[in-house]
C-alpha cells in the first residue's frame, strides 16, 4: 500500500495527476485529507522547483494607461511587473515576517528612531550597473519628495533624514517607528538604478526578469535575468502578464489553457470553476476589506448614536454568505482581523440586531428623513447588491436608508472622500500602526472616516514606540475598541483573494497581503 | 461632379473640426481630470497638484485645445498624459489591429450578406429565404457579447479550435493570426451580416418590380441572371450606404467584442484613456473614429452618385 501511496505523490507532484484524484485515491487507501496533504507537500518540496518554459498570467486590473513607474503603480497588472523586474529591500512574508531582499540585514538603534539597512553585495541592475546604498538612497528619496506622486509618499512621511556610510543605508525618523521596517516593505519600493530619477519608467530594476515588450492595457512580456542574484525566484525562462479584465475572458483563457492562472476570480463562479479537472481554486483570507463609510464630522452621522444603530443595522454574516459566498468572513467595525500582527481576538463580536439599532436610532433624535447612502460597483464588487441587503435590514430596525447609485467613473474622485456616506474598499497594510496612521490618525490624507480623536492619536504615537509587545497589543486593542464603537467605519465583512491556478503550476502559496501571491505568483511559482 | 465631391470634402473636413471641439468639450464636463485618475484613491494634495503642474493642466481650457489643434494639424498626436508613450505610435499599432481586424470581418460578411440577399430574393419567401433571414435576424437579435461568450465556450473551451484571447502581435505569421482573430471575426460578420443582407433583399427587391426586370425575363434570361446583370445595378446605391454604415461600425463600435476578445483595437485603448481624462489621447482616437466616419459615408455618396445617371449629370 505504501509503494502506490509513493507512486500517487510521485505522479501528483509531476502534475500528472490532479489533486482531487490524488485525495480520492489515497482516502480509499485509508488516508486522512490531512495526512494526503502533507505528504503531497513534503513531496513536492522535495523535488524542488522545476527551470524553465513559460509562465503566463491573466490579470485584472490593467489599463494601456499604465505606466512601468513604480511610483505610480496602483492596481494588479503594474504590480506583477514590479515584482517581476524589481526587488525590494525587505518583504513579508505570508506569515507575517520580515524577509531581507536587497537589505542583507536590518538593525534599529536610538529605541527604533534610526534604522540600518546593509545593502547587499554583488547585485546587479538589468543594465549592468551594480547595486549600491546610493541608488537605495536615491530611490527612498523619490519616494519621499514633498512633490513625489509616488503612492508610498504616506509611509515615507515620518522620515526625517536618510544617508548612506560604506554599505549601509540608514533612517532616521522624526520619531521613533518600531514597524519602520515593515513601511520599507512596500510594494511602490522598488530599487531603480540611480533612483530612476531620469527615467522612472524604464522598467530596468534589478528584479529576476528582463523587460521584453511593454505594450499596456494588453501584455507585458519579461525574460529570465541571466545575472540575478536569488536563486530562489525566477524559476520560468519567460514570463508575461496578459491583461484580461473581462471575468468571463480570464476564466475562458484559463479552462482553454492560454494562461497558468488569473486573478479576482467572481465568488460566483469560483466553485464552478473549481470543478474542472485541471484547475484549483486558492483563495485566502487577507487583510482587505468591504466598508461603509460615516463622516463623523458631518449630520447626521456626527451623532454616535446614529452610527451605532447603523452599525448594528447590518448584517454581516448574510454579506459574507450573498455577497461574497462564503469566501471571507464577517467584520468588526474595525479595520484589523486575524492577519495582522498583534491581533486580539477578545474583542467579542457585533451581530446584526435590530433592537439595538431601533433603540440608538431612536436615542439619536433623527429626524426620520432617509439616510442616503452612495454606492456604485467601482466600490467593491457586489457593492450596490450589499446596500441593497444593507437597506433591508435597517428597514426591519425601522431606518430609513436610501441608497443612490452613482457611476463607477469618476467614483473616486467625485464620491469617494467627499459624500458623508458611501461605499468602500481598503487593502489592508502589512502591520496595524500602517493602517491606523493610513486612514483613521486625524491628519491621515486618506482619514475617509474623518475620524478626529486626539486620544486615538495619542494611542497610536504611543504604541508606535512601544517595543514591548505585549504592551503594543493591548494598545492596539483599545484603538480597535475605539474605532468600534465610537468610528465612522462600518466594516461588514472581509474579502478573500480568489485565485484560480492551473494543476500545471507548482509553488502556489497564498499571501494574505493580496491575490496572486500579493502579485508576486510569476516569479515564485514554477511548471510542473 | 468634381466640384460636387470637392464640396463634400471640405464639408468633411469642417464637420471633423466640430467633431474635435465636442470632444474636447465633453472631456471637460466629465468630472476629474487626468492628474485625479492617475492617482486614482492614492492621490493627496500635494501630489495632485505636482502632477497637474507637471502635465501643464493648470493651463485654460481653450489654450490647451489650440494648443492641441496645432500640434494636431503639424501631425504631432503629442505624448500620452497617463504613461508618456507617444501618441501616435501607440494609435498606429491599435489602428493597425483595428483595420486588420475589420478587413477580415468585412471581407467575410460583405460578400456573403450580399450572396446571402440575392440568394433570398431569388427564392422570395420560400424555405431558403426564410431560412437566410430567420438566421441572421436571430444573429442580430442575440448581444454580441453573448454571441462571443457562445462562441468561445464551445469553440475555444470544448473544442479548443480557437484561441479565446486574441491578443494579436506584429510577429506571429498571417495564418497565426488569422487564427488569433478567428472568433471574433465571426461574431461580428454575425452581427453586421443581417442589416446588409436584408437591405441588399429589399433594394433588389423594389427594383424586381420595374417593368424593364419583366422585359428581361420575357427574353429569357435565368431568373439569377436577372438579379445579377439588371436588378443589382440598379439597387446598388441604398446597398452600399447600408456596407458602408457597416463599416463604419466595424472600425468604431466594436468595443464589446474587444473587450471580450481581450483584442488590442482602437476602442479600448479609447475608453482607458476616457476613463483616465487622458485628453490628449481621446481627442486623437475620437478624430480618428470621426474621420472614419465621415470618409466612408463620403465614399458611399460619392459612390451613389456615379452609380445614378441622374446625379452624375444633373440639369
Amino acid at each position: 500500500m505504501s509503494r502506490k501511496i509513493d507512486d500517487y505523490v510521485r505522479r501528483t507532484a509531476a502534475g500528472l495527476m490532479s489533486r482531487r484524484e490524488f485525495f480520492g485515491r489515497t482516502s480509499a487507501l485509508g488516508l486522512s485529507t490531512a495526512m494526503a496533504g502533507s505528504l503531497l507537500a513534503t513531496s513536492v518540496k522535495a523535488m524542488g522547483p522545476n527551470k524553465g518554459g513559460v509562465i503566463k498570467a491573466g490579470i485584472q486590473g490593467g489599463e494601456s494607461t499604465n505606466s512601468l513607474d513604480p511610483a505610480l503603480s496602483a492596481s494588479s497588472v503594474p504590480s506583477h511587473n514590479l515584482t517581476a523586474f524589481g526587488d525590494l529591500l525587505v518583504e513579508v512574508s505570508p506569515e507575517g515576517e520580515i524577509v531581507n531582499r536587497l537589505a542583507e540585514s536590518v538593525e534599529s538603534s536610538a529605541g527604533a528612531r534610526t534604522w540600518h539597512f546593509r545593502i547587499r553585495k554583488g547585485v546587479e541592475f538589468h543594465n549592468g550597473k551594480t547595486l549600491t546604498p546610493d541608488d537605495v538612497l536615491k530611490t527612498m528619496e523619490r519616494h519621499s519628495a514633498d512633490d513625489s506622486q509616488s503612492g508610498a509618499l504616506g509611509v515615507m512621511r515620518g522620515i526625517e533624514s536618510m544617508k548612506t556610510d560604506g554599505d549601509i543605508f540608514s533612517v532616521t525618523l522624526s520619531t521613533p517607528n518600531a514597524d519602520l521596517v515593515y513601511l520599507m516593505a512596500d510594494y511602490h519600493l522598488v530599487i531603480q538604478p540611480g533612483g530612476g530619477f531620469d527615467d522612472p519608467a524604464s522598467g530596468i530594476g534589478c528584479g529576476p526578469y528582463v523587460l521584453e515588450f511593454n505594450e499596456p492595457g494588453v501584455r507585458h512580456g519579461f525574460t529570465k535575468f541571466a545575472n540575478y542574484w536569488d536563486d530562489g525566484r525566477g524559476h520560468a525562462d519567460q514570463v508575461e502578464v496578459v491583461v484580461l479584465n473581462d471575468n468571463t475572458a480570464r476564466a475562458a483563457a484559463l479552462q482553454s489553457g492560454q494562461v497558468h492562472y488569473i486573478n479576482r476570480v467572481d465568488p460566483k463562479v469560483a466553485e464552478l470553476l473549481g470543478r474542472a479537472p485541471n484547475i484549483n481554486i486558492e483563495s485566502i483570507s487577507g487583510r482587505g476589506h468591504y466598508v461603509f463609510i460615516m463622516h463623523n464630522d458631518t449630520a447626521p452621522f456626527d451623532n454616535n448614536d446614529l452610527r451605532l444603530a447603523l452599525k448594528y443595522a447590518i448584517d454581516r454574516e448574510e454579506m459574507v454568505d450573498k455577497i461574497l459566498r462564503g469566501y471571507g468572513s464577517v467584520g468588526n467595525d474595525t479595520p484589523i482581523n486575524a492577519a495582522y500582527p498583534l491581533y486580539s481576538d477578545d474583542l467579542g463580536q457585533r451581530a446584526y440586531d435590530p433592537e439595538k439599532a431601533r433603540f440608538h436610532y431612536e436615542k439619536s433624535g433623527h429626524d426620520g428623513s432617509p439616510i442616503v447612502l452612495k454606492v456604485s460597483e467601482a466600490a467593491f464588487p457586489g457593492a450596490v447588491d450589499a446596500s441593497q441587503l444593507f437597506q433591508q435590514s435597517a428597514k426591519r430596525a425601522g431606518i430609513p436608508l436610501q441608497v443612490e447609485r452613482v457611476p463607477n467613473d469618476g467614483y473616486w474622485s467625485e464620491v469617494w472622500n467627499k459624500e458623508p456616506f458611501c461605499a468602500s474598499y481598503w487593502s489592508g497594510r502589512p502591520v496595524q500602526d500602517q493602517m491606523f496612521s493610513t486612514a483613521y490618525k486625524s491628519d491621515a490624507d486618506w482619514n475617509d472616516t474623518r475620524f478626529f480623536r486626539d486620544d486615538f492619536d495619542a494611542l497610536l504615537a504611543q504604541a508606535k514606540a512601544e517595543l514591548d509587545l505585549v504592551k503594543r497589543k493591548e494598545l492596539y486593542r483599545q484603538m480597535s475598541v475605539m474605532l468600534r464603537d465610537e468610528g465612522g467605519v462600518i466594516v461588514p465583512m472581509f474579502n478573500d483573494f480568489i485565485d484560480a491556478v492551473s494543476t500545471s503550476l507548482g509553488g502556489w502559496v497564498g499571501d494574505p497581503g493580496g491575490g496572486s501571491m500579493f502579485d508576486g505568483a510569476l516569479v515564485k511559482t514554477w511548471l510542473l | 461632379m468634381i466640384r460636387m465631391a470637392a464640396q463634400r470634402i471640405a464639408l468633411g473636413c469642417m464637420l471633423l473640426v466640430a467633431a474635435s471641439v465636442l470632444i474636447f468639450a465633453g472631456t471637460q464636463i466629465l468630472p476629474g481630470d487626468v492628474a485625479q485618475s492617475i492617482l486614482g484613491r492614492s492621490a493627496t494634495p500635494e501630489s495632485l497638484a505636482s502632477l497637474r503642474e507637471e502635465l501643464g493642466l493648470n493651463k485654460p481650457a481653450v489654450q490647451r485645445y489650440l494648443d492641441w489643434l496645432l500640434a494636431f494639424l503639424s501631425g504631432d498626436l503629442g505624448t500620452a498624459l497617463s504613461n508618456g508613450k507617444d501618441i501616435g505610435e501607440s494609435v498606429a499599432g491599435r489602428l493597425g489591429n483595428t483595420l486588420f481586424l475589420a478587413g477580415w470581418a468585412a471581407a467575410f460578411s460583405v460578400p456573403l450578406a450580399i450572396f446571402l440577399g440575392l440568394l433570398s430574393v431569388r427564392y422570395q419567401d420560400r424555405t431558403p429565404d426564410r431560412m437566410i433571414s430567420g438566421l441572421s435576424l436571430a444573429s442580430i437579435s442575440l448581444p454580441e457579447f453573448f454571441i462571443g461568450y457562445l462562441l468561445i465556450y464551445f469553440l475555444a473551451v470544448k473544442l479548443q479550435w480557437f484561441p479565446s484571447v486574441a491578443t494579436l502581435n506584429a510577429d506571429m505569421p498571417l495564418g497565426e493570426k488569422l487564427r488569433t482573430i478567428a472568433l471574433p471575426v465571426m461574431v461580428l460578420t454575425m452581427v453586421v451580416l443581417a442589416h446588409m443582407m436584408r437591405m441588399t433583399r429589399a433594394a433588389i427587391l423594389n427594383v424586381m418590380q420595374s417593368a424593364y426586370i419583366e422585359t428581361a425575363e420575357l427574353k429569357g434570361l435565368t431568373p439569377f441572371n436577372v438579379i445579377r446583370k439588371h436588378a443589382f445595378p440598379n439597387a446598388i446605391a441604398p446597398i452600399v450606404n447600408v456596407v458602408m454604415i457597416n463599416l463604419a461600425y466595424l472600425v468604431v463600435g466594436v468595443v464589446v467584442v474587444e473587450v471580450i476578445f481581450v483584442y488590442p483595437g482602437m476602442g479600448q485603448y479609447m475608453v482607458d484613456h476616457v476613463s483616465k481624462r487622458d485628453v490628449p489621447v481621446v481627442q486623437a482616437c475620437g478624430t480618428i473614429f470621426a474621420a472614419v466616419y465621415i470618409g466612408l459615408n463620403l465614399v458611399a455618396d460619392l459612390v451613389s452618385i456615379i452609380s445614378n445617371p441622374r446625379l452624375r449629370h444633373p440639369k
